[in-house]
């Protein structure tokens, strides 16, 4: 199979756990902003620090484009953590997730001298929880295990025999 | 053929297991949506068994205010006696704004909020400011046409006066809002309503007891409506903790803590340069000084002066007049704590060494033994810390701000039950209420409330909307002149919160604790 590799039953179910633990994260991630009454990102650009200040300030003073980053935000989360937890275009919702998290990272990363009105997870130094977490979705690109384990198998499948058919 | 079906066999099988493996999301996903469901539920009941139980279920969210000004043919001519920087502020507040101001803010994109602001149907049409570049921007601002909700088509002109008298002398002139340097509150006050006008005044309203008592006194005595400048408590979660104090969430009350941190050469008023670091315009040929100093021994005209008159006691009470007042008020509105039996204050001028009287760091304590209550207030001007403003309670505390939270005391006396069975955490704020997510009672705290609480106090969501506090407090004045309701910063608020102040300022200068006797009703 193309783009799939063999692993052993250990390295199957590691990847396969890391694949369900990060998409359920994510899906809770935005499933919470769903449930939570006016929820915006707006209280997280604002403490925006970084590169990506100017940005997320831009972002906060247009209305229109808080609502559709918002909007997109939560559904992005949705759509990422259940696609990794079915296994249903992984590949894709990985590296979607691995890039927006990253953007998580640059607007609040824990560098030296930056300072944050919002309390941040533990004690961090340059790298923190949110970047390993976008490198293990990284890990899930390189290594894709939907194919064995989940629904992305069908895609593939069928894909495959489409080829075979025009052989 | 017995070959055949067993392979056929093992074909299926392997298909079966192949395409269970495929679907190895969806029990997760289930088991997702379960736990999901049990934390929502969870979270629920946890914040209505809380608020129930603590009976504060039935405190909504405000509405939106709902008044009777704006009435057409009701229109109400206004004048500004000192035209500064804050009198800017009061004019956007009444639906007016500078051409340049509305420039800049078209600029930044925050125009189209002041236009959504409710017109209060009034006409600036006198201006009297002893500086003539501050008059002009005044004519400027009442002359511009551009109004919130339409322009109401009354544009009556405006006129410059070159003294306070004539602009009060001038029958064509309803109400007068004061926004000149404190020495000129208290007597413009009380020749405003003796030549029958309705006064807007800036705090503080006097420096001196005299001058106190004969502006309590002229006011009281007239029918005039009267407005002391405090906009904080027009802010919406002061309902909700005025009715939260009222069902004793907090228990008995003993000790209250004001403060204010500042730490920049503006707040610590010094503010004669312009952003380049060179004096500000202004000098004798363009500037009455003598009208000015007023009834204040002269001293010859400086910028330093004229925009920082705040650091000396000729003019104002420091740290006192400008900003504890705030506090004294919010706390007033709130508890109606009244005049303190004694008063003691100590402190210096520790960081800015220039030619300042007021200090610089300031402590105050207020003494209500009736009310077994303190009051105190500590402020610096060399540390931007903010430390709030906080209500401490035996059962709870609440700190409000912007927003409001009440924090469970962890030896509390009422809530022990709740705290043993953890439902109530004393580490965190048993009661949110951020008017900026609807206003609505959230039990359940994030981070973002913590962060909102401490944030300033210059506007007010109510139904998701941004409105403007001095705006509020504008218009329950104006709504006050029309149809004879009450003012919240009425003259007998206003008379407490002066004696208070200047009791403060009498024990810093003369070193010495000051008391309030109640019966003769004069400081000692």
């Amino acid at each position: 199979m193309k783009g799939t590799k063999t692993f052993t039953t250990f390295q199957l179910t590691t990847l396969v756990l890391l694949r369900l633990m990060i998409g359920w994260q994510i899906l809770y991630e935005g499933i919470s902003k769903l449930l939570i009454p006016n929820w915006s990102s707006a209280v997280f650009l604002r403490g925006s620090q970084w590169v990506l200040s100017g940005f997320s300030n831009w972002i906060i003073s247009h209305d229109g484009v808080l609502q559709v980053v918002d909007f997109m935000n939560t559904w992005g989360l949705i759509a990422i953590g259940a696609g990794l937890i079915l296994g249903l275009f992984a590949r894709l919702a990985a590296i979607a997730g691995a890039a927006l998290i990253f953007v998580y990272f640059l607007n609040s990363p824990p560098l030296l001298g930056l300072e944050y009105s919002l309390p941040a997870e533990g004690n961090c130094l340059i790298f923190n929880k949110t970047l390993i977490e976008a490198v293990g979705l990284l890990i899930l690109v390189a290594l894709p295990t939907s194919s064995i384990l989940g629904l992305d198998m069908f895609i593939s499948r069928f894909k495959k025999s489409k080829t075979k058919k025009e052989e | 053929m017995e070959k055949e079906h067993k392979d056929m066999n093992e074909n299926n099988s392997f298909k079966r297991r192949t395409i269970l493996k495929a679907l190895v999301g969806i029990p997760v996903l289930g088991y997702f949506a379960v736990e999901t469901l049990r934390k929502w539920n969870f979270d629920k009941e946890k914040k209505s068994r809380v608020i129930k139980e603590l009976g504060l279920d039935d405190i909504k969210a405000p509405k939106l205010l709902t008044g009777t000004s704006g009435k057409k043919g009701d229109l109400l001519r206004v004048g500004f006696i000192g035209f500064g920087n804050r009198a800017h502020q009061l004019s956007n507040s009444l639906g007016f704004m500078h051409p340049d101001k509305m420039k800049s803010k078209e600029e930044d994109g925050t125009l189209a909020e002041w236009l959504e602001q409710e017109d209060l149907n009034i006409a600036i049409t006198g201006i009297c400011d002893v500086y003539d570049l501050h008059a002009e921007m005044g004519l400027a601002t009442a002359h511009n046409e551009v109004r919130p909700g339409g322009n109401s088509g009354q544009n009556l002109p405006a006129k410059r006066y070159l003294s306070y008298q004539d602009l009060l002398n001038d029958k064509d002139i309803d109400a007068v809002i004061i926004a000149t340097p404190d020495h000129h509150h208290a007597r413009l006050t009380s020749e405003a309503v003796k030549a029958g006008k309705h006064v807007y005044c800036e705090k503080s309203i006097a420096r001196t007891e005299e001058e106190l008592y004969e502006v309590y006194d002229t006011v009281r005595n007239s029918d005039r409506v009267f407005q002391l400048g405090h906009q904080i408590t027009q802010n919406v979660v002061f309902q909700q903790a005025r009715e939260i104090i009222k069902r004793d969430i907090l228990g008995k009350i003993t000790l209250i803590e004001t403060t204010t941190n500042r730490n920049t050469a503006s707040g610590a008023w010094i503010r004669h340069l312009d952003n380049d670091g060179n004096p500000k315009p202004g000098d004798e040929t363009s500037i009455d000084w003598l009208q000015w100093l007023g009834s204040r021994p002269y001293k010859p005209f400086t910028t330093d002066r004229f925009y920082n008159w705040t650091k000396w006691f000729d003019y104002d009470m420091g740290m006192i007049g400008q900003l504890f007042t705030h506090e004294f008020d919010a706390v007033n509105q709130l508890l109606r704590i009244g005049i303190p039996t004694s008063a003691v204050s100590s402190g210096g001028i520790y960081y800015w060494k220039d030619n300042r009287e007021i200090p610089d760091l300031l402590h105050c304590t207020f003494e209500y033994p009736d009310k077994e209550m303190t009051l105190t207030y500590s402020a610096s001007l060399s540390s931007s810390r903010q430390r709030g403003r906080i209500i401490n309670g035996h059962d709870a505390s609440m700190e409000l701000g912007g927003s409001l939270s009440v924090t469970a005391d962890g030896d509390s006396t009422r809530y022990k039950e709740y705290l043993d069975k953890g439902l109530i955490d004393p580490s965190v704020p048993m009661i949110s209420i951020n008017p900026m997510s609807g206003g609505d009672i959230d039990a359940i705290t994030s981070a973002t409330e913590k962060y909102y609480a401490s944030r300033g106090l210059t506007t007010t969501y109510i139904n998701g909307r941004s409105v403007d506090v001095t705006h509020l407090h504008i218009k329950e004045w104006i709504d006050a002149i029309r149809n004879g309701s009450q003012t919240s910063a009425n003259i007998e608020r206003a008379f407490e919160e002066g004696v208070a102040c200047v009791m403060a300022n009498k024990s810093y200068l003369e070193n010495r604790r000051v008391e309030w006797d109640p019966v003769n009703r004069r400081i000692v």
